[in-house]
């Protein structure tokens, strides 16, 4: 047994799920930051220095709150629901490549905790399974609100994946690769996907706006008709574990998108600099980073700026526009490689 | 048919084009709207730390005045109290013992003066019934507080300071307009 590598492992796996959650921690603060800036507000300022210790009050008031469970509610499908919102939510950062390898002491470790073959299914397994938090919670709530908040999520989430995964199709077929490592290895220099993929990459981003629930497509959550969804029962720690998978999932998605469009570690002109490989990857890694914060930031701004679905509209788009696009899509690039192949 | 106001706007069910259809560009202007906003001087006043300057004419806190001498000011009339729409001011009337000249300006005096701030309505009538000049609304805020019984206001926190750097300005308040309406009225203690 490779005890080194086992170590390695262990350590960034507990580092990436550190990562994970200090980010999406500050999202919150970040979220209320963006969201004041835009309205004219300050946002929060009390809690330390420019109010950086927010997400802290905010996580502790979270769990000192009472812990209800209402009667009616089937006590462990309740308990079950945000367990699974947030487990498949952390699950996911695990094929995402956060750099390129380093060397120490003549080893190569790998930046990815694992480099599954089949990474691109992985992430769409754990995203469908976190429809069944949402589901359950909504399911064993027992109330009419959270039901309804339940089955938009579940409608929302089966209507968008389609035109997602076929978005990824044609990513595919440029790709040749469903193992994100590889995928992010070839946009190396430039090549990035979103300019072989842009038609892909506005339906990918407008589905991972609906899977992540999202303004505009916040419709399982909104507050004015369904008085917080699937989320209305929920309370103390529980109700703070939906919230954070929400902003977990966005982190990823983040994550995800910028993989597999944006060249994911890859920065411009890197080559030509001639830097030690190391230091390549560690800047890689912050340009991976900034990337994602690019994208979370696009998530609160398109939060802050559009209004909310209408739930026909929601249909109408995902249904007549995004599908048939993303099978368009499919189509060209097919016809594409298939005519550039034959040369 | 004849629009009613020019402000009306003639709803159009037109189909829309193919720009307005993929609503991209549509989204990119309010983006666009949004992230200016992003950048703009915020309009928030950070309250404990910076305070909004108040209307000269503000009408918060009471304040009994003394005069010059640092005598009270207030005989114990009643007429605030008369003329107070809330009937928030009770008063208490005493005589002056002697001896007490410095403490009080003129032969009676309120020993008991109580403003139920729960009650007053800032109308300031208070003020204008005043004969003595002796009650004014300041700029002050009434404090906030946990129960019910601290809000009614005694002596002791009407009455402003002997210290005469610690007497209340209530010079901002005395408009043009105001000070012509008491012309019978001088007194320089207003400041």
């Amino acid at each position: 047994m490779d005890w080194t590598l086992l170590i390695y492992k262990t350590v960034f796996l507990f580092l990436i799920l550190l990562v994970t959650l200090l980010v999406a921690m500050y999202s919150t603060y970040g979220e209320r930051k963006v969201a004041a800036f835009m309205q004219d507000r300050r946002g929060p300022n009390r809690a330390g220095p420019f109010g950086l210790l927010q997400p802290l009050a905010d996580g502790l008031k979270m769990f000192m709150k009472e812990e209800i469970i209402p009667l009616t509610a089937n006590r462990y499908l309740f308990i079950l629901g945000p367990s699974i919102a947030m487990t498949t939510a952390l699950l996911t950062g695990v094929v995402i490549p956060w750099g390129a390898s380093i060397t120490i002491g003549g080893r190569e470790f790998s930046m990815q905790i694992a480099d599954l073959n089949i990474g691109i299914l992985y992430v769409f397994a754990m995203v469908s399974i976190g429809v069944y938090g949402i589901m359950i919670g909504g399911w064993a709530s027992n109330n009419k609100y959270a039901l309804y908040g339940a089955i938009r999520a579940a409608s929302q989430m089966i209507s968008y994946e389609l035109a997602m995964g076929m978005s990824i199709v044609a990513l595919v077929i440029t790709t040749g690769s469903l193992s994100l490592h590889e995928i992010v290895e070839q946009q190396h220099g430039m090549h990035w996907n979103i300019f072989y993929q842009p038609l892909g990459f506005l339906i990918f981003l407008t589905c991972a706006f609906a899977e992540t629930n999202r303004a505009p497509f916040d419709l399982p959550e909104c507050e004015t008709e369904l008085i917080g969804g699937y989320h209305t029962e929920y309370s103390s720690m529980k109700l703070g574990f939906y919230l954070f998978a929400e902003y977990i999932n966005m982190f990823i998605s983040s994550a995800v998108i910028a993989t597999l469009y944006f060249g994911g570690y890859n920065m411009p002109f890197i080559d030509q600099i001639g830097l030690a490989p190391n230091i390549v990857t560690i800047l890689g890694t912050i340009f991976f980073f900034l990337k994602i914060f690019g994208f979370i930031f696009l998530f609160m701004w398109i939060r802050w700026t559009l209004p909310r679905f209408r739930y026909d509209q929601l249909m109408n788009l995902g249904w007549k526009g995004l599908i048939p696009l993303s099978i368009f899509n499919i189509l060209a690039t097919g016809v594409y490689y298939y005519f550039t192949e034959l040369k | 048919m004849k629009a009613l106001t020019n402000r009306s706007k003639v709803v159009s069910d037109k189909k829309m084009t193919f720009i307005e259809w993929i609503y991209i560009p549509a989204i990119l202007k309010g983006m666009s709207i949004t992230l200016r906003h992003f950048f703009k001087k915020k309009t928030t006043i950070s309250y404990p730390e910076q305070k909004r300057e108040f209307s000269q004419v503000y009408r918060g806190q009471h304040v009994l005045k003394r005069d010059d001498e640092g005598r009270e000011r207030c005989t114990a009339c009643g007429l605030c109290a008369v003329a107070c729409p809330a009937e928030a001011i009770t008063m208490v009337a005493a005589e002056r013992k002697p001896g007490e000249e410095h403490l009080y300006r003129e032969e009676k005096y309120a020993s008991i003066y109580e403003i139920n701030m729960l009650r007053c309505i800032f109308c300031g009538d208070c003020e204008e019934a005043c004969p003595k000049e002796a009650i004014f609304l300041t700029d002050r805020i009434v404090a906030s507080e946990y129960k019910r019984a601290p809000f009614v206001y005694g002596k002791d926190l009407l009455v402003e300071p002997l210290d005469l750097n610690l007497r209340i300005d209530v010079s901002a308040r005395q408009t043009e307009s105001l000070l012509k309406f008491k012309q019978n009225k001088r007194f320089a203690h207003n400041k």
